[in-house]
């Protein structure tokens, strides 16, 4: 069987809640999820008892299970969990897109709440993965065994040896990561629900943050935020006939390059310079049935500001190597670049919410709605999590 | 699985695993191996020689236990042999603004506790 997926689906409705810098979240967690779901069912003029289907990360914490009967869903045909983090991204919703295609189930909620100030900050040594992550301890097992004695243990650390070799082998510099900063702090400051609203950044105070993981800065590295999302997914004809403009779901793609993994150091050399999504990168477009040329603005997930730089390679908007000198450029600026990128501010200055923010950022601008509207935009690409497989990816399009 | 690593800590020697079957070597240790799909494997001990692949500075501290080291390296070094597999470690004898990828280094062990040796590495010459 082979299910037509180009536009049959829509995102009918976005939800979000307030975000909060991490900590300062006046709610729990639990309590934000039922709100950003709430919106997104009636911003799409839908009741919940529409919802028959659930889709939200590996890491969430606010279970389906709990979530349905808390908001008096009707009987659920499809319940879905997609693995990790920042990943899933576009994940969810391309699970959540091929689940109706396929005539599963009829309106699908993604959807992701995030308090780290409730629980336990990712920046943080943590033990293991997804939810059964525990602080570190003094003894480690698995394959942090062979990463923690070394004192390598977050995030930041760890992607900071993909972004040193990218400056090994093709000469990108700190200031070219910052431009990535640069460019969504500035968005961020006509976008009002952003984090760091009222907090522009240049480029030197880029390079006088203090550093956290050589080469990265303090503003290469993503917020840690509180707040919750969620978005709306049905059939491209039931859309038509909502509340809002529909936005074509265009193509979706997941998964993972061949030797890419949790154990970084296992990984060939090949990878160290890459966001591992290239095989993402051909599927979605041949999906989609455009190329990068085609694309109008990208919502990149930002980990951190040289994975953004090796996604816009990865994704072809410029050869491998070469993403540096393009940030820099200003390609990527809003409005006057050829491919603005993160026009709500992003992870790094709108809220960092694993990044279903930024399909919502990707449903404003197709509706007309961005606070940095991209005029004439046809097709978003949003980019989940950078060198974080299982990755994923979608096309967005003006329905 | 990883005991026989760790074994070889002890003893001094950088083991890294190597399929029976095809040869091909891997690290860290994994049940089978992503070539040719054999549970056969064998232990090879490197020569402890390799480059400087890549590496970060770790300025802010993330776990009581690097509190009192910052600044330090955290550092992946491509061996010379074993296929050439990347190691996680840290490069000790050297000044952190003096690491530069590609560079040349050899094993060298510290005996961290009365149970445990660790494997790091420091400038060799060429």
């Amino acid at each position: 069987m082979s299910i037509e997926l180009r536009n049959a689906t829509s995102i009918a409705g976005v939800g979000e809640t307030e975000y909060w810098k991490v900590g300062r979240a006046d709610k729990n967690e639990f309590e934000l999820a039922c709100i950003a779901i709430t919106r997104a069912v009636e911003d799409a003029g839908l009741e919940l008892s529409d919802v028959d289907g659930m889709c939200t990360y590996s890491s969430e914490r606010s279970s389906p299970v709990a979530l349905a009967p808390a908001l008096g869903m009707s009987d659920l045909h499809f319940v879905n969990l997609y693995p990790g983090g920042g990943s899933a991204a576009g994940g969810v919703v391309h699970n959540a897109a091929l689940a109706v295609a396929a005539g599963v189930a009829k309106t699908v909620v993604c959807y992701r709440s995030l308090c780290q100030g409730q629980n336990m900050r990712f920046g943080r040594a943590r033990a293991g993965h997804g939810l059964s992550a525990q602080p570190m301890s003094t003894t480690i097992g698995g394959p942090q065994a062979f990463t923690a004695p070394f004192g390598l243990f977050s995030p930041a650390q760890t992607y900071a040896l993909d972004a040193r070799r990218h400056m090994h082998e093709f000469g990108t510099t700190s200031r070219q990561f910052g431009a990535v900063a640069v460019a969504s702090y500035a968005n961020a400051q006509r976008n009002p629900r952003a984090v760091m609203h009222g907090r522009p950044l240049t480029i030197e105070q880029h390079q006088e943050s203090r550093m956290i993981a050589d080469p990265y800065r303090l503003y290469d590295c993503c917020q840690e935020s509180d707040g919750a999302c969620a978005v709306v997914v049905t059939s491209s004809e039931r859309a038509a006939d909502l509340r809002q403009p529909r936005v074509h779901i265009t193509a979706g793609a997941q998964g993972m390059v061949s030797g890419d993994g949790l154990d970084r150091q296992s990984r060939p050399a090949s990878l160290w310079t890459s966001a591992g999504m290239t095989s993402i990168a051909r599927q979605l477009y041949r999906e989609a049935g455009i190329g990068p040329e085609d694309i109008d603005v990208v919502q990149v997930y930002e980990n951190f500001t040289g994975q953004v730089i090796m996604a816009l390679e990865d994704f072809g908007f410029c050869a491998r190597g070469e993403g540096g000198p393009f940030a820099e450029s200003g390609a990527i600026d809003w409005p006057n670049g050829q491919l603005p990128i993160n026009t709500s501010g992003g992870n790094l200055a709108e809220a960092y919410i694993h990044g279903l923010s930024l399909v919502i950022e990707g449903v404003r601008q197709l509706r007309g709605a961005s606070t940095s509207p991209v005029e004439g935009a046809g097709h978003c690409l949003v980019v989940g999590g950078p060198s974080a497989p299982p990755s994923s990816a979608l096309v967005l399009s003006r329905g | 699985m990883t005991a026989a690593f760790w074994e070889g800590c002890a003893a001094r020697e950088l083991r890294i695993q190597q399929c029976r079957d095809c040869g091909t070597h891997r690290h860290v240790p994994t049940p089978i191996c992503g070539g040719c799909g054999s549970f056969d494997y064998t232990w090879d001990v490197s020569r402890g020689t390799g480059r400087l692949f890549s590496y970060t500075i770790v300025h802010h501290s993330v776990h009581p236990a690097t509190e009192a080291i910052v600044p330090y390296n955290a550092s992946v070094i491509e061996l010379d042999d074993c296929g050439g597999v990347l190691v996680t470690s840290n490069v000790v004898d050297c000044a952190n603004d003096e690491l530069y990828a590609g560079m040349p280094l050899r094993l060298v062990w510290e005996q961290v506790d009365p149970t445990l040796s660790l494997y790091r590495f420091t400038p060799a010459n060429e």
